[in-house]
């Protein structure tokens, strides 16, 4: 069975999806992070959708499943680079996707992990050793 | 099209979308088409134990559009109305693949026989 990769970048985990979903696709994608997250003692996890054609209300689920346990392991789930029209039929169809971060893309998802991981830890300004974004 | 694994909704889902280009649906209702059949052929899979489809291009005056039909031999649904609602699912998910998917398309037609099986047809319109 084919498997979506994960790469740890950092503290973080990094998913982007380039095949087409299906339903068992999604969710060992689900089972695989959240061990990895258990693993590799991750602090976020960004998943980058900008090449998903489709989200239908079970991927949405599995989006929204993936950040509450992520959340539970202390990780913050970003979803990046979702397409305009995605975002229309998701509403339309009545997901708004409550609960899952988003950004617009890769660059400004990592961004927005890298302060909300800071803000956790420190409680004060960013550090910028070894969490710099690049 | 026949639909009996999870993984027979891909190639389902890229007709669909082969039809949608040739009679030049706009991108939205492009994903809004592919996401109501992805919808609806999960549901046909989970419920009605698979089923078939069938993808058609048709024509309304000067506008075309795409008719999906998805029939299965399963148990059926005994109250339309309720499976309808936002929010109510026999199943453990969302509720929102009927309702949902009627929102996504211009007509929605079902029909239903207990015991018999469900019959769910769509049609969206390239401008519509």
């Amino acid at each position: 069975m084919e498997k979506i990769p994960i790469l740890k970048m950092g503290p973080f985990l990094l998913v982007t999806i380039q095949v087409d979903l299906y339903d068992r696709l999604a969710l060992s994608l689900e089972a695989d992070l959240v061990q990895m997250v258990n693993k590799t003692n991750a602090k976020g996890v960004l998943i980058d959708i900008s090449a998903v054609s489709i989200v239908d209300s079970f991927m949405g689920r599995i989006f929204g499943n993936i950040a509450g346990m992520c959340k539970i392991l202390d990780a913050e789930t970003v979803v990046v680079g979702m397409q305009p029209a995605v975002a229309i039929t998701l509403i339309e169809l009545g997901l708004p996707l409550t609960g899952v971060h988003t950004a617009l893309d890769v660059e400004k998802g990592m961004k927005l992990l890298t302060e909300k991981v800071n803000i956790d830890t420190d409680g004060d300004e960013p550090e910028d050793d070894d969490n710099n974004p690049v | 099209m026949r639909i009996f694994n999870d993984q027979d909704v891909v190639p389902f889902r890229n007709r669909v979308k082969e039809c949608a280009v040739r009679i030049k649906m706009g991108l939205v209702n492009q994903t809004k088409l592919i996401t109501a059949a992805s919808e609806l052929g999960r549901n046909m899979l989970k419920y009605g134990k698979g089923g078939e489809t069938l993808i058609e291009i048709v024509t309304r005056g000067r506008d075309n559009g795409v008719r999906l039909t998805f029939k299965d031999n399963g148990p059926g649904i005994a109250d339309i109305s309720l499976a309808m609602k936002d929010g109510y699912s026999t199943g453990r998910s969302l509720g929102l693949g009927l309702p949902g998917a009627r929102r996504l398309v211009n007509e929605f037609d079902i029909k239903s026989e207990p015991g018999k099986g469900t019959t769910i047809v769509v049609i969206k319109w390239a401008n519509g």
